[in-house]
Formats: structure tokens, sequence, C-alpha cells
């Protein structure tokens, strides 16, 4: 069952930029769908088009069930420095007038489930890199949304933190069934994260080509140093090469 | 820490001491330089006439503070919730800056007919532009993807201003904050000079010029040895609000390890 598609989606810029020309994409319910381009090829566009945060030129997206809640992740963090974590993944719950009692109860909640539980009150600033992303993660999923967009959310960690991330993004996935667009610029990432991956093509920004990855769940580590994820790799890393020569 | 109050102390002590060797080996005459510490003595001879002085000033300039903030802050938040307001209103924000406070003085004396009136009223045109320009750039300087994060949780302009933008200004209004202390004395001692009337009010200008005719050259020196001072524990007092408010998130209130 579908979730949310994208039909011909155009953007053009008011300085003339095309960042992106009939672009479409279908996003199933609770599927792990990778958004895989080179930077410029308008994969963040798209995803804020889809959120709702930037109006297409042309075409439309559509909620077939209707639109749901979504949560987004950005590049940065993006935190509130001036409030502690727990703060922070509450802001959602405070700005949808949920009461203070449960919000925090929620948002401790959320925390736990990114591997935070006993840094509710520590402030961003004393946070790690990884650690920061993992609150902006449990933010985003502290409404219990059914769509999660994240646009490169790892792009700015070192490789370990990363990896730790992929794995334990991949494990809140298996237990809660929401679905996830994962925007990135990694073919490593998209091939060990996701079931499909759109492949997109720069100037203007379309997508060029969808690869399965049919690799069974749980991913672990093995699976990172397995000939079939090389392989896999290989393939999409082809596509992209093609995807970045049309 | 420790070098940072001893170095500027040790420093203070060798000029104190260089000024009172030269005043006593020159034998300057007090009526033309006063060491330190004959204006020390008068200091505390003349504290009956001189206390009362220093509190009117005082009064003055924190009065003038705190409308500087109110007018400030209210105007900074009008001009983010509304662009028409702040293309029409910024450009005379901006006269009324760069106008010198000395020519437009005697003009509000004459206006308001009221000496304490006038003289808050010229405080308070020095004072509250940097709150205001630092607040409308604090207000705008928010994280984009906070903004667009708002949006998405539907927060409307009054949540984005409370929850959002009004934090991340806070540092940039405690920074206009601080030299807006500052301003606010200036602006109430130029505006006394400029009124210029001795009375039953009269702030430690008045003093000075007072002391001046008279020839009483140390007492003129006290007066502003505690114009100093008072600028001093003002913008100390405004230091210690700066950094209770922020030392538990902002980078400028975090102090360098070891």
């Amino acid at each position: 069952m579908r979730l949310v598609a994208a039909r011909g989606v155009s953007k053009v810029f008011a300085n003339g930029v095309r960042a992106l020309d009939g672009a479409s994409l279908d996003v199933g319910q609770g599927e792990f769908l990778s958004v895989l381009g080179p930077s410029g090829c308008g994969k963040s566009t798209l995803l804020r088009i889809v959120a709702g945060l930037t109006p297409p030129s042309a075409g439309a997206i559509e909620w077939p069930a209707g639109k749901t809640d979504l949560g987004f992740v950005f590049q940065e963090p993006t935190l509130m420095p001036w409030a502690t974590a727990l703060g922070n993944v509450a802001l959602p719950l405070r700005l949808g007038g949920v009461a203070r009692g449960e919000r925090e109860a929620r948002a401790a909640d959320a925390l736990g489930h990114v591997g935070l539980a006993g840094f509710e009150h520590t402030w961003p600033r004393e946070l790690s890199g990884g650690m920061k992303m993992r609150v902006s993660i449990a933010r985003a999923l502290v409404t219990a949304p059914r769509l999660l967009l994240m646009d490169e959310p790892f792009a700015a960690l070192d490789e370990i933190t990363r990896h730790r991330l992929n794995a334990d993004l991949l494990a809140l996935w298996e237990r809660t069934g929401f679905t996830v667009v994962f925007v990135t610029h990694s073919v490593f990432e998209s091939v060990f994260l996701s079931q499909r991956i759109a492949v997109m093509a720069a100037r203007p920004g379309r997508v060029l080509s969808e690869i399965a990855v049919d690799a069974p769940y749980p991913r672990t580590a093995a699976f990172r140093t397995s000939a079939d994820y090389a392989a896999r790799c290989r393939l999409a890393s082809a596509q992209l090469a093609e995807a970045m020569a049309a | 820490m420790s070098a940072r109050f001893v170095a500027p102390v040790v420093m203070g002590l060798l000029m104190l001491g260089l000024w009172e060797g030269i005043v006593r080996i020159a034998e300057v005459p007090p009526y033309v330089l006063p060491g330190p510490i004959v204006v020390a003595e008068t200091l505390v001879s003349d504290w009956g006439t001189l206390a009362p002085s220093l509190w009117i000033t005082l009064e003055i300039t924190l009065e003038a503070l705190a409308a500087a903030v109110v007018v400030g802050v209210l105007l900074a938040v009008l001009f983010s919730l509304s662009r028409w307001i702040e293309l029409s209103l910024f450009p005379y924000a901006i006269i009324l800056q760069v106008t010198p406070i000395v020519a437009i003085a005697p003009l509000i004396i004459a206006w308001a007919n009221d000496v304490e009136l006038s003289l808050l009223i010229c405080a308070w045109l020095v004072a509250f532009f940097p709150i205001l320009s630092n607040t409308v750039l604090g207000l705008r300087s928010v994280d984009h993807n906070l903004l667009a994060l708002f949006e998405l949780y539907g927060a409307g302009r009054w949540k984005t201003l409370i929850h959002l933008r009004l934090p991340a200004a806070l540092p940039y209004f405690l920074g206009g904050l601080r030299i807006s202390g500052g301003l606010a004395l200036i602006g109430a001692v130029v505006a006394e000079f400029v009124a210029g009337t001795g009375g039953s009010a009269s702030g430690l200008a008045w003093r000075i010029l007072e002391a001046g005719y008279q020839l009483r050259i140390p007492r003129m020196f006290a007066a502003l040895v505690l114009i100093s001072a008072a600028g001093i524990a003002i913008y100390l007092a405004l230091s210690l609000l700066s950094y209770l408010l922020l030392w538990r998130w902002h980078e400028s209130a975090i102090s360098p390890e070891g």
C-alpha cells in the first residue's frame, strides 16, 4: 500500500535554478526507502516538498490514505541550545499543546529508544555530534509519526559513529514499523539501510532508476562485510555513475 | 582568573602612584591637578553633597535603561512580526541614533518643561538603539531549519516568537543591554551638562559644573570618579545578569577549560 507519492514534481527557485524536473517517487507503507544522488541533484528539495516545507512549482504530492504525521531529521542536529535534551525532544509535543507531565514522560521514553536514557537534563553543548543526532531523531519520533523523512542525517558524522547510528536506526525501524525516506549521497549507507533505492540524476533533478535491495533483515555488521553487500554496492555504484553521466 | 584580576589592579596602583609622585615632586597645586590622595579625601569629606547627586544620576540612568529595554524590545518584536512596520520605522530609529544628543538636548529640555523628564528622555534616546538593533538582529538570526521544524509542527507566529525567536535573540539582546547601560549613563550626564540647572534635584554632572565654577577641582575629580564607578558598576551588574541567563547554554558564557 502506498503511503505517499510524488507525481512529476518540478521546482524552479526564484533565482531561476531548476532543482527538480518531473521527479516521481512512490513510498510504500512501512518501507525503508533511500534516495541516492550526487550533491545538487535536488534530493533534499524533493524531501522538503514531500514534508510540505517547500511548495512544488509543478506536480503534486499525493497521500492516498490522507496526510500523516511526519518527523523530519535535518543534516545538522538542529537542536535549540537553550533547552535540555528532554526539552528539545518534547518540543513537537509542546507545540501540539500536550500537557507538561505527559510530554516529558513521552520525551524521556523517546530518548530511551535512541539509547540516551539518563541524558534527559544534558545540554546540547555537552553532547557529542552522534548524541546530538540521536536527540534529533528522538525529537522526530516523539509524536510517533508514520513517516520519517531524513535529509543526509549522518553525513557530518565520523564513520564509526555513522555505522552505529545506521544499526540503531534499523533496529528502531524494525521494532516500530514507521516508514522512512532517507536521503543520502553514500552508496554504502543506502545499500546497508534500505529495501529500495531511488537513484536521482542532477541538473535537472529527477528519479532515474530504482534498485531493490532484497537482503534480509536484521542486517548486522556481518552483512556490511559480506560478498552479497559488496556486490549490491557495486551494482548501486554503477547505477549512480549512469545517473551522473545522464 | 587571578591574572585577570591582579594585572589591572597592579597597573592601576602603579598609575595612581605615578600620578601622586608627579603631583608631589613637581608641587602641582591641587586647583590645577589634585593627587589621588586628595581626591580620595575629598570623596570622603564631600560625601554628604556628592551622594545625593550620585543617586539622582543613577536613578535617571536606570529609569532610562528600563524604558530603553521596554521600547527597544517591543519595537524589535514588532519589526520581526511585520516587515512593513520595520521598513517604515527603522530609518527613523537610525536618525534618532545618529543625531548627537548634545544637539537635540536643548530642544527636549525646552519642550519637556520638566528637568527630570527631559533628562530621562535624553538618556533614553541614547540608550535604546543598541537594544533595538541587537534584538532585531537576534530575532532574525534563527536557524532556518528550526524555523522549518516549527512550521512542520504547525506553530504559528506567536508560538514561534515565544519558543524560538525570543530565546534565540536573548544573547544578542544582552549584548545590546551592556552597551546601553553605559550609554544611558553617558546620556544622563550629557543631558545634565546641557540642562546645567542647579536646584533641589541635581546630579553628578551639575556637581562637576558647580565645582568648576568654584574652582574646587578636587571635588570635580571626586564627582568624576563617582561617574566612572557608577559606569563600571552598571557594566559589571549587566555582565553578571548576562552570565546568569546564558551560562548553561551559550558559547559566550562558557569559560575555556584549563
